[in-house]
């Protein structure tokens, strides 16, 4: 190996920075969605009417069984295709934007199971109290059950996070331009590999390894209540 | 939809003079291959650190400690390529010319993939040994065995058994982990899908096959476990008694 040449680095850091800024917005956008979503899928998942059951269990089964590189290229590839129908017009979306939809709807079916062991693990007595304020079904749920929940599944949710944040570096099947994206394009350039990946491993290793220590503290804290 | 639908295309011949669906069953091949061969690397590593993790013996502790964050936490394309253009370029120069040249893409392929999933099974096996009451290994220390005969004959059977669950859906993953591998050039599953897509636009009905293939490797495996898992449940443990 000849020498680590940092020059590569300063040089393209604003390309580099794009790149991960891109990533974080794919990765914020994709969680807040997906548990949106999630919440929903695990709300009908549990409810007692069967085809919103069968609904929501044939879609996280779906996603959970199909590898997300292949989803990543069918949404890209298809999405277009079905705008056309629904509109009769071509409206081009370009990777990048495809991206943020496939990551929402992708994260939703992990983020669903991940809730609905939340909504689980509410004492049942919780739901009854709830009906016994004279709360409907939805004022149960928003306001007894779903932040306990989500108190309970605080630290789950935020390490399916730091999975999907490391998913997004997937999006180079597409050839979008994330964080590892960025890197690769600059190593096609100036065929420094070694510099550029090691920077990309480098900087996820500090900010995921980081997170989860975060998220190991936040799981002590929240544990404590019963 | 002006979509047009032609499942007959699957029949046509490709410019390399195999058929269309001779692709598909080609990708499916490497696909099976390159997870399998993973799985194994992966096992058998993972059994090992995770058995480090919990010795007594401090740095074998944070010798495994320090492997699972280091490949948990760095996404799987990301380390692919690392094994593929920068590990050659850091070694000596002799080896990592040998390894440009000779070594096969799908050896470094299935040790990248290896190494990262034997991260996820090293978690498995630990919390499996953990699971087990203390008192299991103070038995077999009683009994004469040595600190690894432990492992052997009393600790080991047992915490297989107990994440056996959770194995089955990390070697379902790897499936769908191994289309990544594509990235790295092994003409598995997802490559033939891409190549497939370039080559006829028929997107969706390469679509609906491929999602079936992986789908069916999925069940296959999952099945091939819930086999194992019955023919070694334990009476008497919850699991042991019902269960699918």
């Amino acid at each position: 190996m000849s020498d680590f040449d940092f020059s590569v680095i300063t040089a393209n850091w604003h390309f580099l920075a794009e790149g991960l800024r891109y990533t974080l917005q794919v990765t914020v956008t994709a969680m807040i969605g997906g548990i949106i979503i999630g919440t929903l899928l695990a709300l009908m998942r549990l409810s007692s009417i069967k085809p919103l059951q069968w609904f929501a269990a044939g879609y996280v089964n779906f996603f959970r069984s199909v590898p997300l590189v292949q989803v990543i290229l069918a949404v890209y590839l298809i999405l277009p295709l079905l705008l056309q129908f629904l509109t009769g017009k071509m409206i081009p979306i370009g990777a990048e934007n495809s991206a943020y939809f496939t990551f929402t709807i992708f994260e939703a079916a992990y983020y669903s199971e991940i809730m609905r062991s939340g909504i689980q693990s509410v004492p049942r007595g919780q739901i009854g109290a709830g009906y016994a304020l004279g709360f409907t079904y939805g004022q149960t749920m928003r306001l007894v059950v779903l932040p306990q929940a989500f108190r309970n599944m605080l630290p789950v949710l935020l390490t399916q996070t730091i999975v999907l944040f490391q998913d997004v570096s997937l999006v180079y099947a597409i050839g979008a331009t994330d964080f590892f994206g960025a890197a690769d394009k600059i190593t096609q350039r100036d065929l420094r590999p070694v510099e550029m990946y090691t920077t990309v491993a480098v900087v996820y290793f500090v900010i995921c390894f980081a997170l989860s220590r975060l998220v190991k503290r936040l799981q002590a804290r929240i544990a404590i209540i019963r | 939809m002006n979509y047009h639908w032609d499942w007959q295309f699957f029949f046509q011949e490709a410019d390399d003079g195999l058929k269309y669906y001779e692709w598909v069953i080609s990708g499916l091949g490497w696909t099976t291959a390159v997870s399998l061969a993973s799985l194994a690397v992966a096992l058998l590593l993972g059994s090992v650190l995770g058995v480090m993790r919990t010795t007594p013996k401090r740095w074998l502790v944070a010798i495994g400690d320090t492997y699972v964050d280091l490949f948990r936490n760095i996404p799987l394309i990301v380390q692919l390529f690392l094994w593929f253009f920068v590990v050659p370029e850091l070694v000596p120069d002799k080896i990592g010319i040998w390894m440009k040249q000779d070594l096969p893409y799908i050896v470094t392929a299935v040790v990248g993939l290896g190494l990262y999933t034997a991260a996820r099974i090293a978690e498995q096996v630990k919390s499996g040994i953990n699971a087990l009451p203390r008192g299991q290994r103070f038995a077999g220390l009683a009994l004469g065995f040595t600190e690894w005969q432990t492992y052997r004959y009393v600790r080991l059977p047992m915490a297989y058994r107990i994440v056996l669950p959770a194995l089955t859906s990390e070697s379902m993953n790897i499936f769908k982990n191994s289309a990544v591998t594509y990235a790295v050039g092994i003409l598995e599953l997802y490559f033939q899908y891409k190549q497939i897509i370039e080559k006829t636009s028929q997107v969706l009905e390469i679509t609906i096959v491929v999602t079936m293939a992986y789908f069916m490797l999925a069940f296959v495996m999952n099945r091939m476990l819930a086999f194992v898992e019955k023919r070694t449940r334990v009476p008497g443990l919850i699991s042991g008694t019902g269960g699918k």
